[in-house]
């Protein structure tokens, strides 16, 4: 034990210096958000919040964060839903062909999102003649994000009892009622978290959203838009960091439920 | 009990009737649906039009080759350099965030024993977190007037900015390598956490020294996950656009770049569909190479 514990103090520095180099970069920017400079450039002048009441003022921000929330939140329910489905049919069911179209579902998390998206354009414009706009955006968005959906879900499946269901239905209920009352139940943290991831994948989705927006404006298209104006920026600085924030309460919920019930299995989820 | 069970088991050997998979298969139709949709058809869709020739406004549906013969001949050896420069930030990025996150997730599978569920999610944190921002930060970092030239000048190590630091494929690089780091972390933690901890002890128990042993044992029982961190870096990043665009400059610009032009100012879409499959085809070639110098077996192994 003695000579293990000279061993991790090396690993365990490491491990620290890992965490500043992930961290670090991103609380940068709640630093300046709160700087009184129009530059983003040390030393750090006074603190202010006026680039928080900047943000309260602006209404094309307001509209393009509306827009993104409305796509989260049909997308992650869309998405969960088939993922859902999906995923019983995996775990429950002798598919055939199953590799293969585990594969096939798996296969947006490998394409580079600027091939989805120039293809997609280029079958909705030219061949559909479909106009663009949040609802072509929420389409690739599903496609991108069922995949995270159907990984949640089909671990948390996988992980439990079998023979409970089948107790139910020994005892009379319909497969509909066993799956609602005891399946469901028991994937409901799974359910949860997909939900969250499905819906900050698809609010923090930019190439999609440039290429299948049209005239629409998201909330990373917003930002990337500002982003080239140096006036602009201490605003998205104040931005960023109210989205950190939101997003590390939401993440830390989602991860915490997900993993809550398969602290044991957690390797068969990535 | 057998009375009571009667009446389903009659109920459920009807049903039997029909293969017990087609409840099965209406399941996951939905979702194939999306699949072929969104992404079969389009990709399909990319490669006939990369056949095409934009005249104009319109596109021309005339067979031909010469989108690829502009892209395999003198014409198009701006594109082929980007392509290969490309292949390669990434290729430098995806081995940087490799080397760096295999040490963390053997920590992390090694060394903790209690509150692992406290470390995934620290790890996890900063990689859901604006995509667009984590980039970002990176500009703030090494900019004209950013946080290491203005502390720099302001502790009076330098005058004047240091230009190198910005705009440079280094700098691209050094982005994605931030920007993707735990998406490492997690498939490598995974197979070293899998790995039963008795190997480990019979290889001491044989003699071998901890570097031996973990040579012998614990990396090649790693590999599935390490594979996988690897492709899972290297693909999604050759076809990026928000890093080059952000931190790129003019010589860090990157093959998705100059797709997004033919896409849009260039206005030459079946140019830009050839720019894509060709980008495919070379990004699977180079996920072919890679998996064949790992050898079949570990392929198999790695179960992708």
């Amino acid at each position: 034990m003695e000579t293990l514990r000279k061993h991790c103090t090396l690993l365990s520095l490491f491990a620290v210096l890992y965490l500043a180099f992930l961290y670090v970069p991103v609380l940068l920017l709640p630093l300046f958000s709160f700087n009184d400079n129009i530059y983003v450039t040390l030393p750090l002048k006074g603190f202010t919040l006026k680039w928080y009441e900047n943000l309260l003022a602006n209404s094309s921000l307001q509209a393009a964060i509306w827009a993104s929330i409305k796509v989260g939140v049909g997308v992650a329910s869309i998405s969960t839903v088939l993922g859902l489905m999906a995923a019983r049919a995996m775990t429950r069911y002798r598919l055939p062909f199953r590799r293969s179209i585990y594969a096939l579902i798996m296969l947006p998390l490998v394409i580079p999102y600027m091939v989805i998206g120039v293809s997609s354009l280029v079958i909705l414009r030219r061949a559909l003649d479909v106009d663009l706009s949040l609802w072509t955006v929420g389409l690739s968005h599903v496609l991108i994000t069922v995949p995270l959906s159907m990984l949640v879900l089909m671990a948390r499946m996988e992980g439990f009892d079998r023979s409970l269901e089948e107790a139910s239905r020994d005892l009379g209920d319909s497969a509909w009622t066993s799956f609602r009352r005891v399946t469901l139940p028991l994937v409901m943290p799974g359910i949860v978290s997909s939900l969250l991831l499905c819906f900050i994948t698809s609010f923090d989705e930019y190439l999609l959203a440039f290429f299948l927006a049209g005239s629409e404006t998201t909330l990373p298209i917003f930002i990337f838009g500002s982003l080239r104006f140096p006036a602009k920026i201490p605003d998205v600085l104040a931005l960023g960091s109210l989205i950190l924030m939101v997003s590390i309460v939401l993440v830390v919920f989602a991860e915490w439920l997900r993993r809550r019930g398969v602290a044991g299995s957690d390797s068969s989820v990535i | 009990m057998t009375l009571q069970a009667a009446p389903t088991t009659t109920a459920a050997s009807l049903q039997t009737a029909r293969p017990e998979w087609l409840d099965g298969l209406w399941l996951i139709v939905p979702t194939l649906l999306i699949v072929v949709g969104m992404m079969v058809a389009p990709l399909a869709g990319i490669v006939l039009v990369s056949f095409w020739s934009q005249t104009g406004f319109d596109i021309q549906r005339d067979w031909n080759l010469d989108n690829y013969r502009i892209l395999f001949t003198a014409e198009g050896a701006l594109y082929r350099i980007l392509i290969l420069k490309s292949l390669w930030m990434s290729l430098t990025a995806t081995i940087a965030v490799v080397l760096l996150a295999y040490p963390m997730a053997y920590f992390m599978a090694f060394r903790i024993e209690r509150a692992k569920l406290i470390w995934i999610i620290l790890l996890t944190v900063p990689f859901w977190t604006s995509y667009l921002l984590r980039i970002f930060a990176w500009k703030v970092i090494l900019g004209f007037n950013g946080v290491i030239n203005s502390g720099l000048k302001f502790i009076g190590v330098i005058d004047k900015p240091l230009e190198f630091l910005l705009y440079n494929p280094a700098s691209v690089t050094i982005t994605l390598a931030h920007a993707w780091a735990a998406y490492a972390v997690l498939p490598i933690y995974v197979s070293l956490e899998k790995i039963d901890r008795s190997y480990l002890e019979a290889a001491t128990d044989l003699g071998d020294s901890k570097w031996k042993r973990f040579w012998r044992i614990t990396f090649p029982l790693s590999l599935p996950g390490t594979i996988a961190a690897t492709l899972l870096v290297f693909i999604p990043t050759v076809g990026d656009y928000i890093t080059p665009t952000l931190v790129g400059g003019t010589s860090g610009i990157m093959i998705g770049n100059s797709i997004v032009t033919q896409f849009g100012k260039a206005n030459n879409a079946p140019l830009g569909a050839a720019l894509s499959c060709v980008m495919m085809l070379a990004i699977t070639l180079a996920v072919c190479a890679f998996l064949a110098v790992i050898g079949r077996k570990r392929l198999k192994a790695a179960d992708i």
